[in-house]
């Protein structure tokens, strides 16, 4: 029977949420890892088992977890309870949780420095795992976006991490810089159809784009406009703040910047504004149908300096024609003195007949809509604030 | 190569790293040699590998900022990490407190 797992992570914790197809009636699980940041949970599409997690602490640093049974058990990968707690040489583990920019003569990058937010050079210092995308083919190989700004993988299942430093040491990363949420890669996405490409965006660097793998790596960042930085259209410095792609047309992506909703027809190349007649085009999220590849979501907030929903209402907006021309889609949703965000990683589609749309709020709501959009239901009202909305659809 | 006697230094762990380390309040851990706080983390990370990083940096080593080490009412944080405990902790006495700072949210 089909359903749906929907992974949520907290400021204090993760939420499982399970449903069947239906949608209707859920049973809830969590919190796991009670009182930590849980800043991202995702599933193999390979082993839908697998869950890979971000738990991440101010006070204790970065944990990889990893779930082989749907997220009823958690391990962190390499010290499974039970096993030798050392290696062969009597070296503990505990290297899932090492990410070290790779910085070696055969394939790192100089460790370079990157502009802070007072403009003066910083070095690059690791705070934690904002993303984790599983392979589409391996399920041991997952990608990590991390701040401060840098792309690894992990080829044993999380129990060690590589860096990718081509992208790290592009020539341009004395001119990225920290969003007020930090220089973090959020944004990591696996081309279906081309197992050499993969995009990600940084807060604040932009879109970047590599097809070979991952060694070499280009911005695409033609076609933004940033009024608030010195070279409004700059090659790189752009507040991106999420990108999404249905992945059954894989060379065309919505990217919610800072301000401006934009797209891409030729693969991050070139992109137009699609802002249209939303009421604000300062955002967060950006999704697209999983069937419909022309119709999409966001949910508008207010301004970059007022992080909550315009006019108190909490409105998604969908666009049918892939951008410009929006409708409010409010059924369920409240209608008056709602002041809550909904961060960058927040909004997820399923893939069932019927596509489902989830996203969560700062106030600690995760709201279902079954139907493409036209109706909303909370699954949960009050969890702690949510910082990520995945969802696996089931068979 | 015997280095000395072994030393069973108690250690208390603030609550999130007991949950990592699927440990009580207070662990025991076994030190041959001289009982410092590099000695002591050492060894608390290879008998608890998944609190590797958490305490200190896993490549500088540096103490984490939020976290402060205290023994016999005395705060050992800006000490070296290679200075000797004080007897007390390396006789079982009194406990080496890692504790993290306090802050709201």
């Amino acid at each position: 029977m089909s359903g749906v797992r929907v992974l949520v992570g907290t400021r204090k914790g993760a939420f499982i949420l399970s449903s069947d197809g239906k949608r209707e009636k859920w049973d809830v699980s969590g919190p796991h890892f009670a009182g930590w940041e849980i800043y991202h949970m995702k599933g193999s599409p390979k082993n839908p088992n697998r869950i890979y997690a971000s738990q991440t602490s101010g006070w204790f640093g970065q944990i990889i977890q990893r779930s082989d049974d749907s997220g009823k058990t958690w391990t962190q990968p390499g010290t499974p309870p039970g096993e030798p707690t050392t290696g062969p040489g009597g070296m503990p583990k505990g290297e899932s949780n090492k990410f070290v920019y790779d910085t070696s003569a055969e394939t790192g990058a100089p460790l370079t420095t990157h502009q802070f937010y007072d403009g003066t050079q910083h070095p690059w210092e690791f705070k934690r795992v904002w993303h984790l995308e599983p392979s589409l083919t391996e399920a041991d190989t997952v990608y990590a976006g991390v701040e401060d700004a840098a792309i690894f993988r992990s080829k044993d299942g999380g129990k060690s991490w590589q860096e990718l430093s081509g992208l790290r040491g592009h020539g341009t990363g004395p001119k990225w810089q920290p969003g007020a949420g930090g220089m973090c890669l959020h944004t990591l996405i696996l081309d279906p159809t081309n197992p050499q490409r993969i995009y990600i965006a940084i807060s604040a660097a932009g879109a970047f784009r590599t097809d070979d793998g991952g060694k070499t790596w280009k911005p695409i960042n033609k076609g933004l406009y940033s009024q608030y930085i010195p070279n409004p259209t700059a090659e790189v410095g752009h507040c991106v703040h999420h990108v999404a792609m249905n992945t059954k047309r894989p060379n065309v992506l919505f990217m919610q910047k800072h301000w401006d909703v934009l797209r891409s027809d030729d693969a991050g190349d070139n992109w137009k504004e699609i802002s249209g007649n939303l009421p604000t085009d300062f955002g967060f999220v950006i999704d697209v149908h999983a069937h419909e590849p022309e119709t999409i979501y966001v949910v508008p907030i207010k301004s970059d300096g007022e992080h909550y929903v315009h006019e108190g209402k909490l409105r998604v907006y969908r666009s049918k024609t892939g951008g410009n021309e929006w409708e409010a889609l409010t059924k369920g949703l409240p209608q008056s003195h709602c002041y809550v965000n909904v961060l960058r990683d927040a909004m997820a589609v399923d893939s069932l007949d019927k596509c489902g749309i989830y996203f969560g709020t700062s106030g600690g709501q995760v709201y279902c809509s079954p139907d493409a959009g036209d109706n909303w239901a909370p699954i949960v009202r009050d969890l702690p604030a949510v910082l990520s909305v995945e969802v696996q659809t089931l068979s | 190569m015997t280095v000395g006697p072994t030393a069973k230094i108690r250690v208390i762990l603030p609550p999130h790293l007991r949950t990592l380390a699927h440990a009580g309040r207070e662990v025991t851990i076994e030190i041959a040699g001289q009982v410092t706080v590099r000695s002591v983390l050492d060894a608390l990370e290879t008998t608890f590998p998944m609190l590797t990083g958490t305490i200190r940096d896993h490549v500088t080593q540096q103490r984490r900022p939020f976290l402060r080490f205290f023994a016999c009412e005395e705060d050992l944080s800006h000490e070296s990490p290679d200075t000797p405990l004080p007897e007390a902790v390396v006789s079982g006495k009194e406990p080496l407190l890692i504790l993290g700072a306090i802050a709201g949210g």
